[in-house]
């Protein structure tokens, strides 16, 4: 038996219990007073998804059925082939629409992630003047809406001709200040004696940056990554872009949805589809962004 | 006296030059903070300035703005009756939902907390998907529809309380509370993600010290020891549910219509959008901006300094 082997099979020995065992200062029928409580809520909230994931399975004469049944008796997928079809009707072509909002989510991504990751090494791990200013001005910045700069961000926009371009998204995705506060606060859990001993051996700033620090803070990445594609994903886009052919497809989608009562079974497909990929790239890095918030605080 | 000054004065000069010393020695700083803090700048404080420079004028995009003092706030204070209805929404939503949400972001995080690692896991992604999911909350409206074929309307006919349909997303004295209601269906956000991963991280052993000094039930040993170690992820927390019950805009024109009946369901940011992108009489969108933004940073400050005060 291999030294490996022998490590993992004294693991599993010490491997706790499925149940952890009650602290001791804690009655029984609290316990379950409690989870059945925590059981019947997470019932309420997951229940309008369900209800729309379902729906969207449901054939047409379902749909309007009464009373109503939560979960479908013939499950079909018509509705997201009919909303395949409309989408194929449209002036411009559902690939098009689907081109955007991918573009727009990974270049607005990338970017972000670059751009705050590069800016939070410095203040996380650097002693310079202005240094906790420009952080304390940046945790103001979280504490309002992004509604209340939109008008003069539309004017500047629209100085720089950038309106109904692409970058009038992307642009100001960069400088999202979660992200940067986010990604400090992980950076300044790293020890500094990593980046010390990187410099005696002649490693200069870009070189820490990239090959020492960037690698370290990999939880901080994903969730950088899972806010910024949250945002651009759901991005309407409307008041900034106008031509039709630029329009992302949250928007193109939610033009169908409104299409009425004829529409309902590809509207609910519609709620799937948009309500999908954010959720599957939570539940893929959950770990990792857990791990990120617990250095989320903020200090005075 | 002049003496004193003469010293403040040197001091202060001395500072001065050993912080220009220890900038020119940190370019390299400058140099990779350079690009956030220019995208920064750009989006986010100048147009908080120009926000607030544009509101003392009037300003309709084709003409140059034409400065007018304060009569954008006195219209907005004393003829706007439509703002003020939407200042008492946006607070009611706001002072119902805020602490309400931030109550239960932290009431689940810390229930949650004692699962097993692979039920946690999946309670987190239950409570936090309403907040992701798009807009999901269109859903609602189904379940609210105002004729007998409307889910609650049927429930509630058939069971007897009501015997004609109710209007819910017509009628003004509903629309309010439904939107309440979806709104805390939401508010499970990235406060409650920093509360779960907060309460993992507070140290073990203080609640075996805790166990020794006779700390009887769970809500003692929330309050004196749960609660001290989450202070910062608390502010945190704060900080995004204010932000977000001030905010409120998408679920209020998607369920109640835009506008609403008898403008009941408007909030502070639709009430912007208004003028706007459909008016266009920018200056006075910006006055209505500058008091968002203004109502937003004095709220979180209040409670940050609120907050300071736990478990002391």
């Amino acid at each position: 038996m291999s030294r490996k082997e022998k490590k993992a099979k004294t693991e599993k020995v010490y491997r706790k219990p499925l149940i952890k065992r009650r602290k001791p200062n804690r009655s029984i029928w609290g316990d379950i007073l409690l989870y059945v409580f925590l059981l019947f809520v997470a019932f309420v909230m997951a229940f309008p998804i369900i209800y729309a994931v379902s729906s969207a399975l449901k054939p047409l004469d379902e749909l309007f059925k009464f009373p109503p049944r939560v979960f479908p008796q013939n499950p079909t997928l018509d509705n997201f082939s009919d909303l395949f079809v409309t989408m194929g009707k449209s002036w411009v072509t559902f690939s098009r629409y689907l081109f955007n909002t991918v573009f727009i989510t990974l270049v607005g991504t990338v970017g972000h992630l670059i751009v705050a990751s590069m800016g939070a090494f410095v203040l996380a791990k650097y002693d310079f003047p202005g240094n906790k200013t420009f952080f304390k001005i940046v945790t103001v910045a979280m504490m309002f809406t992004g509604y209340v700069t939109q008008i003069p961000n539309y004017l500047i926009l629209n100085k720089l001709g950038w309106i109904d371009t692409y970058w009038a998204i992307i642009i100001p995705a960069f400088a999202s200040p979660m992200g940067l506060f986010l990604m400090k606060q992980f950076m300044e859990g790293l020890p500094t004696s990593l980046i010390e001993a990187a410099k005696i051996d002649g490693a200069n700033e870009w070189k820490v940056f990239t090959n020492i620090v960037m690698p370290n803070v990999k939880p901080a990445w994903m969730t950088l990554i899972i806010f910024s594609v949250q945002a651009l994903w759901n991005n309407k886009a409307s008041t900034f872009i106008y031509s039709e052919e630029r329009k992302t497809l949250v928007y193109a989608l939610q033009q169908i949805q409104s299409g009425g009562i004829a529409r309902t079974g590809q509207g609910a497909a519609v709620l799937v589809v948009v309500m999908i990929v954010p959720i599957i790239i939570f539940v893929l890095s959950e770990s990792q962004i857990l791990e990120t918030m617990a250095s989320s605080g903020l200090k005075d | 006296m002049s003496e004193y000054f003469r010293k403040y004065i040197a001091l202060r000069k001395h500072n001065i030059q050993v912080a220009i010393k220890k900038a020119k020695k940190s370019r390299n700083c400058y140099l990779f903070l350079a690009p956030y803090a220019i995208l920064f700048t750009m989006f986010y404080i100048f147009p908080v300035v120009a926000s607030i420079f544009y509101s003392f004028t009037y300003y309709n995009i084709l003409e140059k703005p034409r400065f007018i003092g304060l009569q954008n706030y006195i219209a907005l204070i004393l003829e706007d009756d439509i703002f003020l209805t939407s200042i008492k929404n946006t607070f009611m939503i706001a002072i119902i939902t805020g602490p309400l949400g931030y109550i239960l972001s932290f009431l689940f995080a810390w229930l949650i907390n004692e699962l097993p690692r692979w039920i946690r896991s999946v309670a987190v992604i239950v409570f936090y998907a309403p907040s992701i999911a798009g807009n999901c909350y269109v859903i609602f409206s189904v379940f609210f529809r105002g004729d007998a074929y409307g889910y609650v309307n049927a429930f509630l006919m058939n069971v007897g309380i009501i015997d004609k349909p109710v209007l819910w997303l017509i009628n003004p004295d509903y629309m309010l509370p439904i939107c309440m209601l979806v709104i805390l269906w939401m508010s499970l956000g990235t406060g409650f993600l920093s509360f779960v991963a907060g309460l993992q991280g507070v140290d073990r052993s203080q609640f075996e010290a805790g166990y020794m000094d006779g700390i009887k039930n769970r809500w003692q040993e929330l309050w004196f020891i749960t609660l001290p170690n989450m202070k910062p992820m608390l502010m945190f927390g704060a900080v995004m549910s204010i932000t977000q019950a001030f905010g409120v805009c998408d679920v209020t024109m998607a369920l109640c219509g835009y506008p609403s009946t008898d403008y009941a369901a408007r909030t502070i940011v639709t009430h912007l959008f208004d003028y706007g992108f459909s008016r266009f009489e920018m200056g006075y969108a910006c006055a209505i901006a500058t008091v968002l933004f203004l109502i937003m940073i004095l709220c979180n400050k209040a409670i940050q300094n609120l907050l300071s005060r736990v478990g002391t």
